[in-house]
């Protein structure tokens, strides 16, 4: 079991729990040899040796005792795998989630986002099925067989050789018929994703469906389209089942084999009837494990693809982050912020690398309001990343009054940075608690103050239990606008003294566009404020604007010496003035 | 019974008889399997006492006949029964779709303070789909298993009577108590735990979701480590909880175990006076213990049925209170009316979605000769979103009237009013098909050559021309591989290709950045000729397109004319029109 493996790897508590399981497993089968065992002794003290109830009463009661300890024994079970399922899982709940902090933004980002979410909640859970049943039957599955078969040789060669010889080829017919059949589920588990992601479209595209009158017609393709699944799925089916057939068959048809044989011997004398009935009451519990195996299969390659999706996260190295050279030096920005000739390149899977920022120098003063313009992909997102610390220069540095940034704690660099990414995320939480994201010990007042500044406390207001209200996945959505404003309260709330704003390229409206840049310019003065501009407004108002193009700054100045000087600006504020000048 | 469980019962009556027969089979199967074991004990019985061999011949035949019939039993039931899970799965999902039907768009619509927003559809629908999925095997894990063991219970109750009134008491007491009274107990005990778990999970869920999608957020505000403690936090209380929980179903098994074994216990306790008396033969001593042992399978599978029962009536609770709205809408009983011509006229039209909520629209009036251009601007809220959706029929309104061809809208049946219009959404949907059959949803008997004139049009040909695959490259999930402009381009081909007198554009620009707007205004303008047009616009783009501009605010018309006359008048149009060009001119 590869999982296993990888498992005992991670797990600290996997051995332990490998040892109870085993253990519980023989006392099972401790307790099933036993239990047949009395049950044939009494059987045939009474039926044979025509003893009465008093003679058999001890025996009675050990039987009693029996079933009650492989009661027990199966609580116990269920007890101790879920007790490690349990562990197992939020173990790797909290190391997915490290992981992911230290592979950080860059890596969690875009369409791969859903996945890893995912992952972390489904796959994590789907372990259960491993823990739980599983693998307790895995062991159950070595164990118990095992352990009869020694009992049953001790007693009768002949049923023992039988059982021998029909064990192994259950298994090995299952594994060749199973072997092909997962193949064919796993094409079926994919079509019926996709089938349902059909479904799904349909359902989204029902407004469209019916403006161009095809809505009546849709209701036959559906229908077909599941019963023609339904038919080919079937085929496959077919086959799937076999394998569970073949175990049926082979076990019922040993079962009789077993029966008849015994059966025939005791009627020669070649056997006695108690140890004839002993094999007898051994015989489906022989099989029983293995075709309780066969059932749970499924739940496991649901676990195994589940397990696998989390070790390929926690197995991807990561880059060693540059580790500051005085330990708890305070990070501190107070005069000037340099990017002092920053290279940089994203890595493209395969060893090519693309190269984003070549040489970019650039000087922020306490005070100053820069603008940074440029086409998308002139490398203004990976500044705004380097920054914030989610990547790290290739060559060149980033300094803040002269000290390079890696020399700090990286959270305590960033604690000095307020950013206002161009898409915010809302956690599902209330308003208050988005706007303190920025600094969870604020007070209300300050929350509340911050909102202001952002001109978002008039929308505020009109929701139903005001700050307190529930926003995100299960709450209240805000518009694009809306969105932009909590995120910089949340940059505002932080107080750092760099503030990084990624504008929406979106429109906002006139007024509240207005009040935004009002606050920004309320509050430029006391701090390094960094704006990646992408609306006229912003740039006409920057104290100056540094122009990236192809990863390299190529013109810096104020607006009116830009238009003078640099071509490319020009060509870029032409296309900011069509776009905003359409009407 | 619950009426989600009636519900749910009588979407699944037409595939009754592939249930029973499953349900048939499944039981045959118990029964082939309580028969090999009878049979067995019965003839090792027998064999004791050494008779002849032809003594045991019935039972040997018996064995072998049990022992190939419980496998095929199980291969015909597993057949039987999935083939009744896929008609199931298709007669939910044509169900759902056509109980949805009449219900859209407005039924994914909320109205809030007189304004819309689209709930999550697009959650409410995934929702629905994987709750359908669900549902899909609510047959074989939650009806199958009660019935297989009502059928199980009654014979061998009736088995068991047979060797002594008292034999069949003690099977049904146990057989009772261990199919009914242990999942009903363990339903008591762990209602309020796995209620707790679910939301715990959930809570969990969506903090791992947040986490993870949030996590440049985190970062960047540095609170990994707060949010780490909180995860850990949930993660003990879900792990206390699922502990509490393995008490209760760790009980369950072991009860049920127990209780098996009891029964085959107890039976030999009373049976054994009765055959030391004689009053019973030996040889039954066996197969009762074996009998009661193998009886039992028909109980094992309930308890996840009872556990799967909530979850398939939550899945269909959520289902049903989707569908069980009022439509928004009826289709009239009539045959739609002939149009005379292609004007529109809307006369005091009054709206609000519902009595409790404030007028949306207020005396609206206008009348829209055939072939000419209204646009219709305003802030947003002002309505002007609500009284395209009432063009539509999206919804109906209370007070005024509107006519198309001088018949009123109400008359005309959805379908044939739609075929008269193409429409021009903010967002288009495409579905996860080719460019080719996007487009030719429009019109499905329409040639290559129209479909690329209509391409060409919208100018989307050439950029259809530079894909790998043309016509045939595939749009991707929601069409997710196109860009906002080029999804609206396909919007505005369609159009073309539908090719109807009258043309609705509902804000088609307003998710565009402006250089794409420009490109699809100036498609827009090609597809406007000569059609019966009504443009909303929160963007005062190519308005001397207008024949007549609408200004509405606050549900009413506070201001009509054209471009120019507006502009001189000096109200809210010429207010708007001066904002957004303060912008440019303050740059420049």
């Amino acid at each position: 079991m590869q999982i296993n493996k990888r498992l005992l790897q991670y797990v600290k508590t996997m051995r332990i729990y490998v040892v109870i399981v085993g253990a519980l497993s023989f006392l099972t089968a401790m307790f099933i040899i036993f239990q047949s065992h009395y049950i044939a002794a009494i059987i045939n003290a009474v039926f044979l040796q025509k003893q009465a109830l008093a003679q058999v009463t001890t025996a009675l009661i050990i039987l009693l005792c029996l079933l009650l300890g492989r009661a027990a024994v199966i609580w116990g079970n269920d007890i101790a795998t879920n007790f490690v399922a349990g562990t197992v899982k939020s173990e790797l709940r909290l190391r997915l989630f490290r992981q992911l902090l230290k592979l950080g933004p860059m890596y969690v980002r875009g369409e791969r986002s859903g996945e890893i979410a995912n992952t972390s909640t489904e796959a994590v859970e789907a372990l259960d099925a491993y823990f739980n049943q599983f693998f307790p039957q895995v062991c159950a599955t070595i164990i118990i067989p095992t352990a009869i078969l020694i009992a049953v040789f001790a007693t009768d060669l002949l049923s023992g050789i039988i059982l021998l010889v029909t064990w192994p080829i259950l298994p090995v017919f299952m594994i060749l018929i199973g072997l092909q059949a997962n193949a064919m589920t796993e094409r079926r588990w994919r079509q019926m994703s996709h089938l349902s992601a059909h479904f799904l479209d349909v359902l989204q595209g029902m407004t469209t469906l019916k403006l161009f009158g095809r809505n009546k017609a849709q209701q036959e393709t559906i229908r077909n389209m599941s019963n023609r699944y339904g038919d080919t799925t079937m085929a496959v089916l077919r086959v799937a089942f076999l394998s569970s057939f073949v175990m049926e068959m082979g076990s019922t048809i040993s079962n009789a084999v077993i029966a008849v044989e015994i059966g025939l011997r005791l009627l020669y004398g070649n056997i006695p009837f108690e140890q004839a009935f002993f094999v007898l009451l051994l015989t489906p519990e022989f099989y029983q494990p293995l075709r309780n195996l066969g059932t749970q299969f499924h739940a496991s390659m649901n676990s195994a693809a589940g397990a696998q999706r989390i070790f390929d996260i926690l197995e991807i190295p990561v880059k060693g982050q540059a580790q500051p050279t005085i330990p708890e030096k305070p990070a501190t920005l107070e005069q000037t912020l340099t990017i002092e000739d920053v290279h940089y390149a994203y890595p493209t899977g395969d060893d090519n690398r693309q190269e984003a920022l070549k040489g970019v120098s650039l000087t922020i003063q306490r005070g100053q309001k820069v603008a940074l313009v440029g086409k998308s992909g002139a490398g203004k997102s990976t500044l705004a990343n380097l920054l914030l610390r989610f990547i790290e220069p290739d060559q060149g540095a980033i300094k803040a009054d002269g000290q390079d940034i890696l020399s700090f704690k990286d959270t305590a660099w960033r604690s000095l940075v307020a950013w206002q990414p161009q898409r915010p995320y809302l956690f599902n939480t209330t308003v208050a608690d988005n706007i303190r994201l920025g600094r969870p010990e604020a007070s209300m007042e300050e929350v509340v103050e911050a909102a202001r500044s952002a001109n978002l406390d008039e929308f505020i207001a009109t929701l139903p239990q005001g700050y307190e209200t529930s926003i995100g996945e299960r709450g209240t959505r805000l518009s694009g606008g809306q969105l932009q404003r909590l995120s910089l309260a949340r940059a505002l709330l932080k107080q750092s003294p760099l503030l990084l704003l990624d504008e929406a390229t979106s429109t906002l409206d006139a007024e509240s566009e207005a009040q935004v840049l009002r606050t920004i310019d309320r509050i430029a003065p006391e701090h390094f404020v960094l704006i990646i501009a992408h609306r006229l407004h912003t740039i006409s108002r920057a104290d100056r604007i540094v122009v990236l193009d192809h990863g390299q700054v190529i013109a810096s100045g104020t607006h009116q010496e830009l238009l003078e000087q640099s071509p490319v600006y020009q060509e870029l504020i032409k296309a900011y003035e069509e776009e905003e000048a359409v009407a | 019974m619950s009426s989600p469980l009636r519900r749910l019962l009588q979407l699944a009556w037409p595939i009754r008889n592939w249930m029973l027969l499953a349900a048939l089979l499944g039981s045959l199967t118990i029964i082939s399997g309580i028969g090999l074991l009878t049979t067995s004990a019965y003839l090792i019985s027998m064999a004791a006492l050494h008779p002849d061999v032809s003594a045991l011949s019935i039972a040997i035949v018996g064995v072998r006949f049990f022992g190939i019939a419980r496998g095929s039993f199980r291969y015909l039931e597993r057949l039987v029964s999935h083939r009744a899970t896929f008609r199931l799965l298709a007669n939910l999902r044509v169900w759902f779709y056509s109980a949805l039907e009449p219900l859209m768009p407005a039924r994914l619509l909320v109205q809030k303070d007189g304004q819309q927003h689209e709930l999550r559809s697009g959650d409410l629908l995934r929702r629905a789909v994987s709750d359908i999925d669900t549902l899909q095997n609510f047959y074989i894990r939650v009806l199958a298993p009660p019935l297989v063991a009502l059928v199980i219970g009654v014979l061998m109750w009736i088995f068991f009577g047979a060797f002594g009134i008292v034999f069949g008491l003690i099977f049904i007491a146990f057989y009772l108590l261990s199919s009914v009274g242990i999942p009903w107990l363990a339903h008591l005990l762990g209602q309020r735990v796995s209620r707790e778990m679910v939301s715990t999970q959930a809570e969990l869920e969506s903090q791992l979701v947040d986490s993870v999608q949030g996590i440049a957020d985190l970062i960047a505000f540095g609170q990994q480590e707060r949010q780490a403690q909180s995860i850990e936090r949930m993660n003990k209380k879900l792990q206390k909880l699922q502990m509490t929980a393995a008490y209760v179903s760790g009980m369950q098994g072991t009860l049920t175990n127990l209780l098996m074994n009891l029964t085959a216990w107890t039976m030999l306790l009373v049976a054994i006076p009765y055959v030391y008396r004689g009053e019973l033969s030996g040889i039954i001593l066996a197969v009762l213990v074996l009998g009661a042992l193998a009886s039992f399978e028909g109980v094992l599978p309930l308890a996840s049925s009872f556990q799967q029962l909530g979850g398939s009536l939550e899945a269909a609770r959520r289902l049903f209170e989707i569908v069980d709205a009022r439509p928004a809408v009826q289709n009239p009983t009539t045959p739609s009316p002939t149009p005379q011509d292609h004007s529109i006229q809307v006369k005091d039209l009054s709206f609000r979605y519902e009595e409790s909520e404030p007028y949306v629209l207020r005396d609206v009036s206008f009348t829209l000769p055939r072939g000419k251009c209204l646009m219709i601007v305003g802030p947003s809220g002002s309505g002007k979103s609500t009284l395209a959706n009432l063009l539509l029929r999206f919804w109906d309104y209370q007070e005024g009237t509107m006519t198309l061809g001088g018949q009123p809208l109400q008359a005309y049946q959805q379908d044939d009013l739609y075929q008269q219009m193409s429409v021009v959404e903010q967002d288009t949907h495409l579905f996860n098909t080719t460019i080719r059959e996007n487009l030719m949803i429009a019109r499905k008997q329409a040639s290559e050559e129209e479909m690329i004139e209509a391409a060409r049009k919208a100018q989307l040909h050439d950029f259809v021309l530079s894909l790998p695959e043309g016509y045939d490259t595939a749009v991707g999930e929601q069409g997710l591989r196109l860009s906002g402009g080029e999804r609206q381009r396909v919007a505005i081909a369609r159009a073309f290709l539908k090719n109807t007198p009258i043309l609705l554009l509902d804000e088609p620009t307003v998710n565009l950045d402006a250089i794409t707007e420009r490109a699809v205004l100036d498609a827009i303008k090609a597809l406007r000729q000569q059609r019966t047009t009504i443009m909303v616009t929160h963007r005062l783009a190519e308005m001397e397109m207008a024949d007549e501009i609408l200004v509405l605010h606050h549900g009413r018309i506070v201001e009509r004319g054209t471009h120019a006359s507006l502009l001189q008048s000096e109200g809210l149009y010429w207010r708007m029109w001066q904002q957004q060009r303060a912008r440019t001119v303050e740059a420049v």
